[in-house]
């Protein structure tokens, strides 16, 4: 039989920290860059923790060519900026349209870049994991992303996750 | 509209973030709240219907104090007393 004093001892009573946001990143498409970055923003606004795990086509936010040139879909995109027919929607352009359209509703909103939106995540200290299998699968180097990421694998990102108050998949 | 208790309230900082939406008032908000010393107060503006529930979300989280909200059609201003964590 265990002392109750001594269970007390051997507790071991972690000091709360700021609480944290484990988020993952995994779309590519304009549209599905924001939210991942608009919640690591407004969480480290309100002095938590926050890190994004991009993998698969979200590794595109973080790649240097890419992330500004991000895309929203005219097909298969029912809830998008444009809804034309997929025959119409199919056709060169129509892409590009989508995805101006997103641009101009953003920009009418007094909304940042994507860009902006990067920068302010990482001046605000969100962390960004680059997935390393991701790098693997689809021939992404290093030097191919944006300054100060984490290259990091499944098990050390849930090892970040692990101790987050939140986690989401985007 | 809510009763002002402010009057006795010093305001060392006023920000206005009419016209902008979830995440830019509570990200501007803490860059406001930043060089401000614990216990002095932001005076802050919205127009982002959202606001109404982030601000006293943000408040809440950052361990700030919300001291009043006023609130007409289509504004809405906060006093924010800044809390000793951040």
């Amino acid at each position: 039989m265990t002392a109750p004093a001594q269970l007390a001892a051997n507790s071991t009573q972690v000091e709360p920290g700021p609480k944290r946001i484990a988020l993952v990143a995994s779309k590519g498409t304009l549209d599905q860059a924001y939210p991942p970055l608009i919640l690591a923003i407004t969480a480290v606004s309100m002095g938590w923790e926050a890190g994004i795990y991009f993998t698969f086509y979200g590794l595109d936010i973080l790649h240097k060519d890419r992330f500004e040139k991000l895309k929203v879909a005219s097909l298969a995109n029912p809830s998008g900026p444009i809804q034309p027919p997929n025959i119409v929607g199919a056709i060169p352009g129509a892409t590009a349209l989508a995805t101006k359209t997103m641009k101009g509703w953003m920009e009418r909103s007094a909304m940042p870049t994507l860009p902006e939106f990067i920068e302010m995540a990482q001046a605000g200290g969100v962390q960004f994991f680059a997935c390393a299998t991701t790098m693997g699968v689809m021939s992404v180097q290093e030097s191919d992303l944006i300054d100060g990421c984490d290259i990091a694998g499944a098990a050390a990102f849930l090892d970040y996750a692990a101790s987050a108050d939140v986690q989401m998949f985007v | 509209m809510t009763t002002t208790p402010s009057d006795d309230v010093a305001i060392v900082a006023t920000l206005d973030t009419s016209g902008l939406l979830c995440p830019l008032p509570v990200y501007k908000a803490a860059l406001a709240l930043q060089p401000l010393a614990s216990g002095e107060v932001l005076e802050l503006i919205c127009t982002d219907p959202g606001s109404l529930a982030d601000i006293p979300a943000m408040v809440r989280q950052r361990g700030d104090e919300l001291l009043d909200t006023n609130q007409t059609d289509t504004t809405q201003v906060f006093l924010i007393r800044k809390g000793a964590s951040l």
